[in-house]
């Protein structure tokens, strides 16, 4: 039992069986939080730094209830408010901090590798909560432990992910984490805001999206980021919306049992219309209260052990 | 591990349950407020037995809960690799009842600490009573059990080892001993 992995960088690389075991945990992490009492005390005595140094407010409150739900000690620490200001380096800020005796390091930063980056000068256990352009596991596990809960199982469903798949470090990790539990994933966006080196990632990328969406089980739209509007990626929201926003109309066309999943949060009426957020199909709610039981899990099976 | 010596067979293990199970009702008489509750992994089973028991005895439909310790247990910090987590199943509000707890083996009895604080985060049940299959001795904190299927005594490097024909194809109770490499 227990992990193969010592730290959280992403889900490239990570086992099928590593991936299972966390989903599974997840599973008994998800019951705990449906109790009166919804803490349990595994985690008592180790102190969890949050290290963000990018705005986040789902991804963080989830971590913190995440471990304050397992008893432990959440520090919280934001760029903004610290010696980041005064010029600190990250390798001093993080040596400060593990001096004052912390088990774990939950860290979001805007360059990919600072999670790994951090194992390299410190003892203390690394869970990425999202860097760069690189990855966010956890955010991954969640929407495979969701579609899991949903229609039964992984292997062999087709997952349509669509959107900004350039700037997207959920469709990165979607896509590894994926196709490691053998389901079919195909990405999807407009040919400006689709990688250059697309092959690295292993799947299908497209930018037609009625292909993306033939037999798909699932669809997953991504946060376009408007600004990006002004670096010419696209000319306007209103054709956005019309080739790649998924409306009623798009919707009636698919299963009738698909699942409407984002990260959130959702430009309501560009990537997907309002009625289909909030209609039958939707689990994005389902997916952030499953994001706090695959954070405990995550935390609980890389958590344990005198010196971590 | 080798066996040592067969404590109960399929028969011996049945009559043992069945006593059990009589002594259980003859202090519980309101079964309204009345529930069993297993700890996994083969106290689930147990549970369920006794429940059958009761409910034939006494004609009734009662079901019984699983409850896994694992995130109450006291040796997180010493484990490197995590157990796994079970299923906790608990289909009854325990507020106010009178709740027997079964497990398989009580030794050290940090099994049962952990599994009366998880109860509790469960709610307040009215008493917590402990049946178990084999005491076999080797108290590290001052826990006893209720009901006692058979009473041993071991040493420490032995292990009382139960199947269950639901998930190892038969009934039977086993003192083993580790061999040298184990």
């Amino acid at each position: 039992m227990g992990l193969h992995i010592q730290h959280l960088l992403g889900l490239e690389g990570v086992s099928e069986e590593d991936i299972t075991l966390i989903l599974d945990t997840a599973d008994s992490f998800y019951e705990v939080l449906q109790r009166e009492i919804k803490v349990v005390p595994t985690l008592r005595g180790k102190t969890i730094v949050n290290l963000f140094y990018e705005n986040s407010t789902r991804t963080r409150i989830s971590f913190e209830l995440a471990e304050k739900r397992l008893s432990a000690s959440p520090l919280n620490f934001s760029a903004s408010t610290s010696s980041v200001n005064k010029g600190e380096t990250l390798r001093d800020t993080i040596r400060n901090i593990e001096a004052m005796k912390i088990d774990m390091v939950v860290v979001r930063h805007s360059a990919a590798g600072v999670p790994y980056f951090l194992t390299q000068c410190t003892n203390a256990v690394i869970v990425n909560a999202g860097d760069g352009l690189h990855e966010h596991p956890t955010q991954a596990l969640l929407d495979m432990m969701t579609i899991r809960q949903k229609l039964g199982r992984l292997k062999g469903l087709k997952v349509a992910i669509i959107g900004d798949i350039f700037h997207s470090r959920v469709a990165r990790s979607n896509a590894w984490g994926m196709s490691t539990m053998g389901m079919d994933v195909v990405l999807c966006g407009p040919p400006t805001l689709l990688p250059q080196h697309r092959e690295s990632l292993g799947v299908p990328v497209t930018d037609n999206l009625d292909e993306a969406l033939e037999g798909a089980d699932v669809v997953m739209l991504l946060r376009l980021q408007l600004e990006r509007q002004s670096s010419g990626a696209f000319p306007s929201i209103r054709e956005y919306r019309d080739r790649y926003g998924l409306d009623l109309d798009k919707l009636s066309s698919l299963p009738e049992n698909v699942l409407i999943m984002h990260p959130g949060p959702i430009n309501r009426g560009v990537e997907l219309a309002s009625d289909v957020a909030d209609g039958p199909n939707s689990v994005i709610l389902e997916q952030v209260t499953n994001g706090v039981a695959v954070r405990m899990a995550v935390l609980y099976l890389l958590g344990g052990g005198e010196n971590a | 591990m080798k066996k040592v010596e067969l404590l109960m067979d399929s028969h011996a293990l049945d009559l043992a349950l069945t006593r059990i199970t009589h002594q259980i009702l003859e202090r519980n008489r309101d079964f309204s407020r009345f529930g069993v509750v297993g700890m996994q992994t083969r106290g689930v089973y147990l549970a369920q037995r006794i429940t059958r028991k009761i409910n034939e005895i006494e004609n009734l439909n009662l079901v019984s809960g699983t409850l896994d310790v694992t995130l109450y247990r006291d040796d997180y910090r010493m484990a490197l690799k995590q157990p796994e987590v079970k299923v906790t199943d608990i289909p009854f509000n325990i507020n106010g009842m009178d709740l027997v707890l079964v497990d398989d083996v009580l030794y050290t009895g940090r099994t049962v600490r952990a599994a009366l604080d998880a109860l509790v985060d469960f709610g307040r049940p009215q008493t917590i009573q402990l049946a178990v299959l084999v005491d076999r001795g080797h108290r590290e904190l001052p826990i006893m059990a209720d009901y006692i299927g058979k009473k041993i005594n071991t040493l420490p490097r032995q292990e009382v080892a139960l199947k269950v024909k639901e998930i190892d194809q038969e009934d039977s109770l086993w003192l083993m001993e580790l061999e040298e490499g184990d």
